[in-house]
């Protein structure tokens, strides 16, 4: 997609929730609509939420114009499978939390110094070699950001981000 | 649900009488042998072989547009899918209900490559509006059932369904009846009536309104056609059409300006670029409408009502919009109208119809008629003029001659004029004209064709003349894919790149060839007798109409220019600068 000056300022970040039916082939509907129309995605999770397995929750963070997210928005929205679309940035206060797993290689001193820095994000070592860890951190997205950048003067040889799971606040539901 | 176990073929075709099909056009193959046998069973449904897929489709969107039933597509897995692809594409862009069954491999060897294997619902899932592989017997009857709930029901479209070759010959006794409650595809098709209330506050008020209306109206059935004549004549608006909603208000009428858009009347283009309150109907903004985004209209306040909310502020920032069917929103707006504004009167629009009638006097459909060559004009003028009063269809293909046929064919009902309007599909008139003469075996069928457009489906004579379809096929030859010649003449320096139909076939002879009949015409003296010859004569009829080569399209909306921008028949060279090249 083309994107002018004036579009990149006026782009905000959605957080958007579709609750889907789960059912073959809907996770490609929703990402071809992505695709196939232009849009971005930053972050996309997706599974079964309920305990009969019949739908699944999947969470979208995007970025556009109001005019790009209301038809995004519309569009999700006329999925036969979809059964609603809800924007959480919109919708007003929501928790937002991404899971990371991130290995690094260090020796001594650098493992102290990665230990202390996992203890300030309490991260969780799930992993551990002689030389290597693996941490495991939640957050938002931006602290896991800020986690990686860190790790990455400590050795860091891989990470792996879900992607953000979000819900509004309060009692009421999507 | 218990008794009676059928085969998954049984099941197909007994699910599509009881959902009232009365056609299916289609080609067999190995993977659907199970269903034809089926098929053969029964005496039901009617079974149009055609010659290609694609052109199994279009006939079905023939069908469903003239009837406003469903129209029904059989193929083969692979190539018969693929094959169909233009066609649902094309069904897709003009919202027309269609429902394909495809074959396809025994469940087991889905993904193994097998022999005429195409992962279909992967391939179909951006042109359709739903489809699903039927992976297990019990869930068969309830998913046809389904799909018919979906293709007709909110914004109709195409729907597939992919069924396995062993599906199709287990058994079940899972049979649906009934109407379908779906989990999550419900639209509403009331709108909401604060907004309705506030649009007929706005159009009361409204000193300059305009009407812009399109194939929702159609879509919407005949009661919205008929609600639609009855507000536009209460408020005394002028009204415009899209190309897709021709004929859902009568064209003879003094409202109606005519078309708008790129090549739509100067009266209709001016009035929606002048306007104080454009009340949008079942149309969705389409670039060929809009001309220039931010040249669009900058003055008026837009209602739009459109069943799709999708396509509400997908280009055009509306300011009441309005998410419901036509039909139902009319009758409120009417409602409310009557209730409200009838006894105080509204806002008068002589002023507004004073200034529409001297652009209307600009003549802009006005041509120079010529003595020894055809002008396409003249063409469908006197096509319009030997068909009128008859019960008579039109199907166009794509081109030139298809905004002729828009121009000057003038359809006072709806349902009447078939037409490629998003997907611009050559090759679509004349298999639609089959499934529109298949639903009208008594009414005359015509499809206006270029010489270039009706040899991607010509292979389809043999349908029409199998199945003694009286099709009349109207071919204004000019010897150039006229539209592209006319776009490298406006923006690629006259460089007439491939643009020239070279090599034609002796087209009456080709008539012959099939069993059908042809004539030729190139002398403006002989056109009447020639459509006249067309008219009375039994069975498939070619014309092939000698026109002249280089006539342009005109009025015309550049690419990137806005509305008040038009390029007129007065204008000799149409030449621009590049400016447009870019653009589509």
């Amino acid at each position: 997609m083309h994107h002018t000056h004036k579009e990149i300022e006026l782009s905000t970040r959605h957080t958007l929730s579709v609750i889907v039916d789960n059912e073959a082939g809907v996770l490609a509907r929703v990402i071809g609509l992505f695709s196939g129309r232009g849009y971005n995605i930053e972050h996309l999770t997706v599974a079964p939420v309920d305990l009969e397995g019949t739908e699944s929750r999947i969470t979208i963070v995007t970025i556009g114009t109001p005019q790009v997210i209301e038809q995004i928005k519309a569009q999700l929205d006329r999925l036969v499978p979809v059964h609603n679309v809800g924007d959480l940035t919109e919708s007003g206060p929501h928790v937002e939390r991404e899971l990371a797993l991130i290995k690094v290689h260090c020796q001594n001193d650098q493992q102290q110094s990665a230990l202390r820095i996992a203890e300030a994000f309490r991260a969780k070592i799930v992993d551990s070699s002689p030389e290597s860890y693996i941490f495991e951190v939640t957050g938002k997205t931006d602290k896991i950001k800020a986690f990686i950048k860190l790790m990455e003067n400590m050795g860091l040889v891989e990470a792996v981000r879900t992607g953000v799971a979000a819900l509004t606040r309060g009692a009421s539901a999507l | 649900m218990s008794g009676k176990e059928f085969s998954g073929a049984e099941i197909v075709i007994n699910s599509l009488i009881d959902l009232g099909v009365e056609v299916i056009f289609g080609y067999p193959g190995g993977a659907v042998l199970p269903i034809y046998d089926a098929l053969y069973q029964q005496d039901k449904i009617r079974h149009i072989l055609v010659r290609h897929e694609q052109a199994a489709v279009h006939a079905a969107e023939g069908y469903a547009r003239s009837t406003g039933k469903v129209g029904v597509v059989l193929v083969t897995s692979g190539p018969g899918a693929t094959n169909a692809v233009t066609g649902l594409t094309d069904a897709m862009l003009d919202s027309i209900p269609v429902i394909c069954l495809t074959g396809q491999v025994p469940v087991h060897l889905i993904g193994s490559d097998a022999f005429q294997e195409a992962d279909t619902v992967g391939i179909t899932r951006h042109c359709t509006k739903h489809n699903y592989l039927v992976r297990d017997i019990d869930k068969l009857s309830r998913t046809l059932h389904e799909a018919f709930y979906v293709a007709t029901n909110g914004r109709p479209g195409p729907v597939v369904v992919d069924i396995p070759k062993d599906i199709q010959i287990f058994t079940s006794a899972n049979i649906h009846s009934g109407a379908i409650k779906h989990r999550s595809y419900r639209p509403e098709v009331k709108g909401d009536i604060n907004a309705i209330t506030e649009a007929v506050k706005i159009m009361a008020g409204a000193e300059r309104p305009v009407f812009y209306t399109g194939g929702g109206v159609i879509n919407s059935g005949p009661a919205a056609a008929q609600l639609l004549r009855e507000l536009v004549q209460l408020t005394g608006a002028p009204i415009t059409s899209t190309l897709m909603g021709l004929g859902a208000y009568p064209a003879t009428d003094r409202q109606f300006l005519g078309m708008l858009g790129m090549h739509g009347t100067y009266e209709a283009n001016n009035a929606m670029h002048d306007c104080d309150v454009m009340i949008c109907v079942g149309a969705r903004f389409d670039d060929r409408v809009t001309g220039r985004l931010d040249a669009f209209s900058p003055g008026s306040k837009k209602i739009h009502i459109d069943i799709d909310r999708s396509s509400i502020n997908k280009t055009v920032q509306v300011d009441v919009p309005i998410v419901g069917d036509v039909a139902h929103v009319l009758e409120d707006m009417l409602k409310i109208w009557k209730a409200t504004i009838l006894e105080q009167g509204h806002k008068s629009c002589d002023d507004w119809w004073a200034t529409i009638e001297k652009w209307r006097a600009r003549d802009c459909l006005n041509y120079q008629q010529q003595d020894d060559v055809i002008m396409p004009q003249y063409a469908v003028e006197r096509l319009q003029a030997l068909t009128a009063g008859k019960d008579v269809y039109f199907t166009t293909e794509v081109g030139q001659h298809q905004m002729w046929a828009a121009q000057y064919l003038k359809f006072d009902r709806p349902n009447r004029w078939m037409t490629s309007g998003g997907l611009g599909t050559m090759g679509y008139g004349f298999p639609a004209a089959i499934g529109v003469q298949i639903a009208h075996p008594e009414a005359l069928v015509i499809d206006v064709a270029g010489e270039a457009s009706i040899q991607m489906n010509i292979q389809e004579l043999g349908t029409a003349v199998q199945y003694g379809l009286p099709v009349k096929i109207f071919i204004m030859n000019n010897e150039y894919m006229g539209m592209v010649r006319q776009w490298q003449q406006l923006n690629h320096g006259g460089r007439y790149s491939q643009s020239l139909s070279c090599n034609l076939p002796d087209f009456t002879e080709l008539a012959k060839a099939y069993g059908g009949h042809g004539i030729v015409v190139d002398k403006p003296a002989d056109l009447d007798d020639a459509i006249q010859q067309m008219i009375d004569r039994d069975g498939v009829v070619i014309v092939d109409c000698r026109v002249a080569k280089l006539a342009n399209c005109l009025p015309m909306v550049p690419g990137g220019a806005a509305h008040n921008e038009m390029i007129l028949p007065e204008e000799k060279d149409i030449s621009g600068n590049n400016e447009g090249a870019a653009l589509v």
